[in-house]
């Protein structure tokens, strides 16, 4: 098992920059641990492709570990490929057949345009999170906080939510490239709590007022997202936020 | 409240409550059409009340708008949600393994039973309202059971294009229900499931009576 090794061909999406038109290329790789993860792949097919004097495929990641949400990839037709609950860095090799083709794309959404081949530029996240994703008050440090008691059940659903690490899965998944699930993480775990809720009715009208601008679409509740979310996030916080927005709106 | 309206929820809002207003409806045609199967007088004593009656004197134009608002919004979210893919779709995109296909068919399915409708109402309303439609002896009511039942005797292939219409409506609704209620923030982890089952006992219900009573009366009646 440990030194199993498979053969792959790789199809990867390798385009120039935003105005390249982009196309496919294939490469075939041979000797992958099985191993390995799919980055540790990636960065063994770069070696050879520096080797062969070649430009290496250019991909987004950070931590490695599976927190920083960075290493977005559609891998054979899903986000983060095969595995549930993972993002590509722990994606392992032994998912994969030998002689498999593997076909790797960007994460395609008009709000996230391809900076170079598979690495996107997802700061229209960002700019959601700036329009409300936070507390304008200081509320002090961890001991502070640990002064308010917040019942158990509630203090895990709103950690629950606050695992979103905004890869841009749910995104990527998305028929209608919405952003709901990234808003309504974000949105539910400041509402559940204390600390949040004063500013609760501003937050989700500015948030949800940014992703409007930025070019997402609207939520058909088709529910792909929460399958291919990397942190289990549930699309009852889609629920939670139409909630909220419907009573920052409606309610006087 | 106009920024509400124009923003993804308001129109979802809307998109949720003129759905649901239309599932109120259809439970209601559903009843009435299933005294087709009790018998002329059953079914034309309901038709004339229905015909008569002040209070669906006023329902008929909040209905059509229902149906107005529906669909126009259905078409805005539609085309504004096509604007959002950027220049490039995936080459490979397992669909099928993160949603269900009437999530992700609303429109088509939608367009069908548009479709259906404006057949339908050529077939029975425009008759009723604007003549056309036979009338019942000794009496200036209409003979709508003799009219209906006539036209699901005579053509199959009316017969089948009220079965398809059946069936794209029960994959709309389906999805429908619980999406409505999500869209309204009436749901969690538990309620999604309730909405479900009720949303999907209702789908088949409703296609049943709707794609099964033209068939009967061809094939036995
Ligand atoms: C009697 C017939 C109909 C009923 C009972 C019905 C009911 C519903 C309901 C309850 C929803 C869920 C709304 C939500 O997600 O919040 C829905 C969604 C939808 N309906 Fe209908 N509908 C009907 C006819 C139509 C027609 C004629 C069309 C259009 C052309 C249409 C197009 C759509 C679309 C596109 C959606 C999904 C919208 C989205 O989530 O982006 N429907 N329908
Ligand atoms: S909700 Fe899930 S898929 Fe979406 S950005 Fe957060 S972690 Fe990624
Ligand atoms: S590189 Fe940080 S989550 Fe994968």
């Amino acid at each position: 098992m440990a030194n199993k090794t498979i053969n792959i061909k790789l199809r990867v999406w390798r385009q120039n920059g935003p105005s390249d038109k982009g196309h496919f290329e294939t490469y075939e790789l041979n000797d992958v641990p099985t191993a390995a993860s799919f980055l540790e792949m990636m960065d063994l097919l770069n070696e050879k492709l520096i080797n062969e004097g070649k430009d290496p495929v250019a991909f987004d990641h950070d931590c490695r570990e599976g927190i920083c949400g960075a290493c977005s990839m559609y891998i054979n037709g899903r986000a983060h490929g095969p595995d549930t609950g993972i993002t590509t860095c722990q994606l392992h090799m032994r998912l994969f057949k030998d002689g498999e083709t593997i076909t790797v794309e960007p994460w395609r959404a008009k709000a996230f345009p391809v900076i170079k081949d598979l690495m996107v530029d997802r700061s229209a996240l960002d700019e959601i999170i700036k329009a409300g994703g936070y507390i304008s008050v200081n509320t002090g440090g961890a001991p502070d906080a640990n002064t308010i008691p917040i019942p158990k059940d509630v203090a895990e659903r709103a950690f629950d939510a606050a695992n979103c690490i905004g890869c841009g899965a749910c995104v990527a998944t998305c028929k209608n490239h919405s952003a709901m699930l990234f808003v309504a993480a974000k949105v539910s775990h400041l509402a559940l709590l204390p600390q949040g809720q004063v500013e609760a009715e501003r937050r989700a009208k500015a948030m949800i007022a940014k992703m409007d601008e930025l070019g997402f679409g609207t939520c058909s509740n088709t529910g792909a997202c929460e399958v291919e979310c990397p942190k289990g996030i549930s699309i009852s916080f889609i629920a939670k936020l139409n909630r909220e927005y419907l009573k920052a709106n409606l309610i006087p | 409240m106009a920024g509400f309206l124009s923003s993804s929820i308001g129109k979802k809002f809307l998109m949720s409550l003129s759905g649901l207003f239309l599932i109120l409806f259809l439970a209601v045609h559903a009843t009435l059409n299933s005294l087709l199967l009790v018998g002329p007088e059953a079914y034309n004593e309901a038709a004339n009340f229905m015909a008569t009656n002040p209070f669906i004197k006023v329902m008929e134009p909040i209905l059509a708008l229902g149906f107005i608002i529906h669909i126009v919004y259905a078409l805005i979210l539609e085309v504004s949600n096509m604007g959002k893919v950027g220049p490039v779709g995936y080459k490979m995109a397992k669909r099928s393994h993160q949603s269900t296909w009437s999530s992700r068919n609303m429109i088509y399915l939608g367009l069908i039973i548009l479709t259906f409708l404006v057949i339908h109402l050529a077939n029975f309303f425009w008759k009723v309202k604007f003549g056309g439609a036979p009338e019942i002896e000794g009496t200036n009511m209409h003979d709508t059971y003799k009219l209906v039942t006539d036209l699901f005797k005579s053509s199959l292939i009316i017969d089948i294009i009220y079965l398809i219409g059946a069936i794209a409506l029960g994959l709309h609704l389906h999805h429908a229900l619980w999406s409505a209620f999500q869209t309204l923030g009436w749901s969690n982890d538990r309620w999604r499931k309730i909405w479900s089952v009720i949303g999907d006992i209702y789908a088949i219900v409703i296609a049943m009576i709707f794609g099964l009573i033209p068939l009967y009366f061809y094939f036995i009646n």
